[in-house]
């Protein structure tokens, strides 16, 4: 099992240079890489494409102690990433496969463009979270966020899931994101806590949680309990509201033929 | 069809309702019919070939005349029924009936109001920029030796077009004879002339496969557009350029790792600023497995990209694919040539890309806002000058490859852009006409007649992908051998010599600035 393990002092090496070790390290049959000291240091998983064929990376896991750079995990396409600490911006930036744990806060446009994948956030994110996210065939990315998001959550969203906790507002706090789901034609975004109207975006409308939704939810709420070990307050289906899309084709009237 | 003044409602007892209100009624179009129709009915056999070749259903049998009939109004003016009358029978033609001619107020300027009056929506159009901006490829002369510095006959003597498509490192070191630099990827092409980016989705299947076989035939590139690249032309991964744009359609590991080049589309000539949208009617079974979207859903494409704000986030997302291809291939950058597109190349060549693109306003596209494609950005021949003469006098042009696009038409067009200061050019427009096309510009509504810009079955099985292929390569190969002839009459044996040489070039007709910003001498000067 110890050779599976392999630990990286990050400190002082340049990302591709740190990258270049990961890949190596899968490469070799490390299963399971350990990243220390890491400071500002970018693309990390980014790289391990054609390391192994593309189901062996499934089993591949990151600890990443300290503060990755940007672009975390971007096009990720199996390994499972787990940070302990926050992340800046672009984590899981056009992700295809794999998981992302954030035992942290998140920066902007986390899941960018995901086609799949799970992303957990602990805290909260920046703006642009999970914009422009779709999904296809059995590729349906994830994202949950523990607290609250910046603006523009959902911009453009074709699919994907996004689940906002808002476990860090009180009281009556309302959620801090606006424009949330403009111009969303795909998915669905649920979100739990105080949200205003005029947060939400044009073309967007509050939908039925449906059974499959509840145990969506209830799935992911305990996940995010487990990856966390967090013991989350007893949370019900029923304190989510679900934002969709009015229109799978909000631009169909704009042209002239 | 509906029929002009039919009421709207589908509703039959309130059809009969009486009075009318305006509101029931549809808005009636004032527009003139854009082309005229002549039926030859002594020639006309009544076969019918026009009915089934026109996906615009201009042309109908009149059962109770027994006469095949048309409605202009409906013409497209493709000629696709006129070519393929077999006792040519028919002409189309400009409607010779225009409004009154007005010299600010064209017939253009009346129809399209016209059309906006009965829809108010964006006005849609195809193909590049058709209006009567200078073509200032026009404008230049190519230089011939006489005498002094003999001109050399490509026929007899080895002609060099082969073009290296990556980035240079700033020295070299040799030891012992050999390369001691290890060099950045460099793709090889055997032509300056690559196909530049046309989406799956915007073209057919057989389209985008004939684009893809005449560049392994010719030894050069074809470029995927940002549509991602459908699982059968995998195969043609030694010849591909793969584009990430703001959608990221089709965009994951084994995509990015199937190229010879990964090229980020930052902007298109044609619609300069603003983003793409393929609508849900074009996204068949074939184009969401290619695109990765559900079928039926509009593929939008933000104007921006999302993780792109700055240059450092431009250099943030070129690392991110020479990450994931493991710095095994080149990274290019397409932008539209724009005002101040030399600042953004500069920029573009210190954010790591190997490759700058530049699209000028004449470059095509499947889908433009008219106003967009007639009004926003450059001629390439201005902005490929300004940009090329940035970079040098920023000394970083030597790090990069520039290729130039947009309203590229013949080969001495390619020798003109090369002497400017491209290393290669992308053609789509002509590779389009040679595949068929004949700009009638309505690509957009997925209709085309030719079988190019089509996902509807019937119609895209009219480009037979070899014929395309063998035209394709027959245009190219062509335009090889006339550089080739222009080479040799100038006294250059290899196009690297021509680059940036604009000695080669005189200009005509044009004003001092225009000469200025080309850097080119006036004819006879």
């Amino acid at each position: 099992m110890t050779l599976d393990r392999v630990e990286i002092d990050a400190s002082g090496i340049y990302y591709s240079d740190l990258n270049q070790r990961v890949r190596e390290a899968v490469e070799r049959g490390a299963r399971k890489i350990v990243l220390k000291n890491v400071f500002g240091q970018r693309y990390i998983g980014t790289n391990l494409y054609g390391a192994l064929d593309s189901d062996g990376l499934v089993g591949v896991e990151i600890e990443v102690h300290g503060t990755p750079g940007n672009d975390l995990g971007a096009f990720l396409d199996g390994p499972a990433i787990t940070v302990y600490g926050s992340v800046m911006d672009g984590t899981g930036n056009t992700m295809n496969r794999g998981r992302i744990a954030i035992n942290g806060r998140a920066g902007d446009i986390t899941g960018f463009s995901a086609r799949g994948g799970e992303i957990f956030v602990r805290d909260s994110a920046g703006y642009r979270v999970a914009i422009h996210m779709k999904e296809y065939g059995d590729k349906r990315p994830v994202i949950v966020i523990g607290g609250t998001t910046q603006d523009f959550l959902g911009e453009y969203m074709a699919g994907g899931v996004v689940i906002v906790l808002g476990l860090n507002l009180s009281g009556e706090e309302p959620h801090y994101c606006s424009h949330v789901g403009t111009g969303m034609h795909g998915g669905a975004i649920f979100i739990r806590g105080r949200i205003m109207p005029h947060q939400i975006g044009s073309g967007v409308g509050e939908s039925e949680i449906t059974a499959a939704d509840e145990s969506l939810l209830e799935h992911y709420l305990s996940e995010y309990g487990r990856i966390f070990g967090i013991n989350i307050p007893d949370i019900t289906p029923d304190s989510f509201i679900k934002l969709t899309p009015i229109s799978k084709r909000p631009y169909k009237q704009l042209y002239a033929y | 069809m509906k029929l002009q003044g039919e009421i709207m409602s589908g509703n039959k007892e309130e059809n009969q309702r009486l009075p009318r209100k305006a509101s029931d009624f549809a808005i009636r179009s004032n527009r003139l019919p854009e082309f005229a129709i002549d039926r030859d009915y002594e020639k006309c056999i009544k076969c019918e070939v026009c009915i089934r070749q026109c996906a615009f259903g201009v042309h109908y049998r009149d059962v109770e005349d027994d006469l095949i009939r048309h409605r202009a109004e409906d013409c497209v003016g493709c000629q696709r029924c006129v070519v393929l009358c077999p006792t040519k029978a028919l002409t189309v033609r400009v409607n010779p009936a225009q409004y009154r001619a007005h010299g600010s107020w064209s017939s253009e300027h009346v129809k399209d109001i016209n059309r906006q009056a009965e829809t108010g929506g964006v006005l849609l159009t195809g193909s590049g920029n058709d209006k009567q901006a200078p073509v200032y490829w026009d404008k230049m002369l190519i230089n011939a030796s006489q005498v002094t510095n003999p001109s050399i006959d490509p026929l007899r003597e080895p002609m060099e077009l082969r073009t290296f498509i990556g980035s240079r490192p700033e020295s070299i070191k040799v030891e012992d004879g050999a390369l001691a630099t290890k060099l950045p990827p460099q793709v090889s092409v055997e032509t300056p002339i690559l196909f530049s980016a046309i989406s799956y989705g915007a073209i057919s299947y057989n389209t985008q496969k004939a684009l893809a076989e005449a560049a392994v035939e010719l030894g050069t590139l074809f470029n995927t557009g940002e549509g991602g690249l459908h699982p059968d032309f995998y195969r043609y991964k030694n010849n591909a350029i793969v584009q990430v744009a703001s959608g990221r359609f089709g965009v994951h590991p084994e995509y990015l790792n199937s190229a010879r080049m990964v090229e980020i589309k930052i902007g298109q000539g044609a619609k300069p600023g603003i983003g793409g949208h393929l609508v849900g009617e074009k996204v068949s079974e074939d184009v969401s497995i290619t695109r990765m979207i559900p079928v039926g859903t509009d593929a939008i494409s933000p104007a921006p990209q999302h993780d792109i704000y700055s240059i450092e986030d431009l250099r943030m997302l070129i690392f991110a694919i020479k990450e994931t291809t493991n710095y095994r291939v080149p990274v290019s950058v397409k932008i539209a040539a724009v005002h101040n597109a030399p600042a953004i190349a500069s920029g573009i060549v210190r954010a790591g890309a190997d490759v700058v693109v530049i699209d000028g306003f004449r470059g095509g596209t499947g889908a433009a806002p008219k106003v967009i494609r007639d009004s926003v950005g450059l001629p390439i021949e201005l902005a490929l000058a300004a940009v090329d003469e940035r970079l040098r006098k920023e000394g970083i042009r030597n790090r990069v490859t520039v290729i130039a696009g947009g309203g590229i038409r013949s080969s001495s067009d390619v020798v003109k852009a090369i002497a400017l200061g491209a290393d290669a050019v992308y053609i789509g427009t002509a590779a389009l006409i040679a595949c068929g096309c004949t700009l009638c510009q309505k690509c957009y509504t997925g209709k085309c007649n030719w079988g190019i810009a089509t996902q509807d079955p019937y119609l895209a099985k009219r480009v037979n992908p070899d014929i395309a292929r063998r035209r394709l390569v027959n245009l190219v190969n062509g335009w090889s051998h006339e550089i080739k002839e222009m080479l040799g009459g100038m006294g250059i044996n290899s196009i690297e010599s021509l680059r940036g040489n604009r000695s080669q070039l005189r200009g005509m007709d044009l004003t001092s600035d225009e000469l200025a910003v080309l850097g080119i001498k006036p004819a006879g000067g």
